[in-house]
């Protein structure tokens, strides 16, 4: 059996300061630029160890409703980041072309679509819950979202989910 | 730079202990790495390994959690399943190559 000198550093992976870390993030926006920093950030805390709950509030119910998650949209009105002029940023089939060039930027970063997101985040343990308030405003029930969504819950059973968490509202 | 002497191979890591030179790695060397993080290799997991080698060999970094799930063709569950909590560092790590410095 082969072994390493105990004088060279070992990655310490398994760390107890990581243990029980745990990461709440809120997702309350539903265009395509504001859905992925959560998705990505959950992903990534998730391929790190990290407990992750995922909490989708209003607009934020577009990236779970099985009828908007493959198309969400980026309008780029008003969005001084796209560096053009804002009076053309509202002309017709200005935001469907923004949406295309977005999505094929994602695309070939090799960055997958929203639902293959999901996929991947459910795959790697992470959990997913929609807010009851907003499923009630927009008369959707679980059958409507994604199907891994574990609940549709209120906003006190989401606090105590949280317990401990760090969290990001996006 | 840490340098260790193993069967007569010499090999160097970064201050993390990731292996720093490609053509230093072998099968012996990689159980060693393994064992160090607590790991023991099973065909599965060289499996996996030899997949991020040739990957990192073939793109000139080292694969992503999800390149190896959709290119390497090994589910996530299962990745997670084969290297607990960090997946994507612990293969490189035994693999002998970088950790992956994709987002995604």
């Amino acid at each position: 059996m082969t072994t390493i000198p105990t004088d060279l550093p070992v990655p310490s992976f398994d760390a107890d300061t990581q243990e029980g870390r745990k990461l709440v993030i809120i997702c309350s926006k539903g265009s395509l630029d504001m859905a992925y920093p959560g998705l990505v950030l959950a992903n990534a805390a998730l391929g790190e160890g990290v407990e992750v709950h995922m909490f989708f509030t209003f607009w934020g119910f577009d990236i779970i409703n099985r009828t908007t998650m493959d198309r969400l949209a980026f309008s780029p009105v008003g969005n001084p980041a796209t560096h053009m002029p804002t009076a053309l940023m509202g002309l017709p089939g200005m935001q469907a072309f923004a949406t295309h060039m977005m999505r094929k930027q994602i695309e070939g970063l090799d960055i997958p679509d929203v639902p293959e997101f999901l996929d991947l985040i459910t795959d790697a343990g992470g959990h997913l819950w929609a807010c009851r308030m907003s499923a009630d405003m927009m008369h959707l029930e679980e059958d409507d979202l994604y199907e891994r969504v574990e609940g549709i819950i209120s906003a006190s059973d989401f606090i105590e989910i949280s317990e401990g968490a760090q969290t990001l509202f996006i | 730079m840490p340098v260790a002497t193993l069967n007569g191979t010499t090999i160097h890591v970064n201050d993390e202990g990731f292996m720093t030179e490609f053509a230093e790695w072998d099968e012996d060397i990689a159980r060693a790495l393994a064992a160090n993080i607590g790991i023991e290799l099973t065909d599965d997991h060289m499996a996996v390994i030899g997949f991020v080698r040739s990957d990192y060999a073939a793109q000139g970094e080292s694969p992503t959690l999800r390149r190896v799930a959709t290119v390497g063709g090994v589910p996530t569950k299962r990745l997670f399943a084969l290297f607990p909590k960090k997946p994507a560092k612990k293969m490189s790590y035994i693999a002998g190559v970088p950790k992956p410095v994709g987002c995604v």
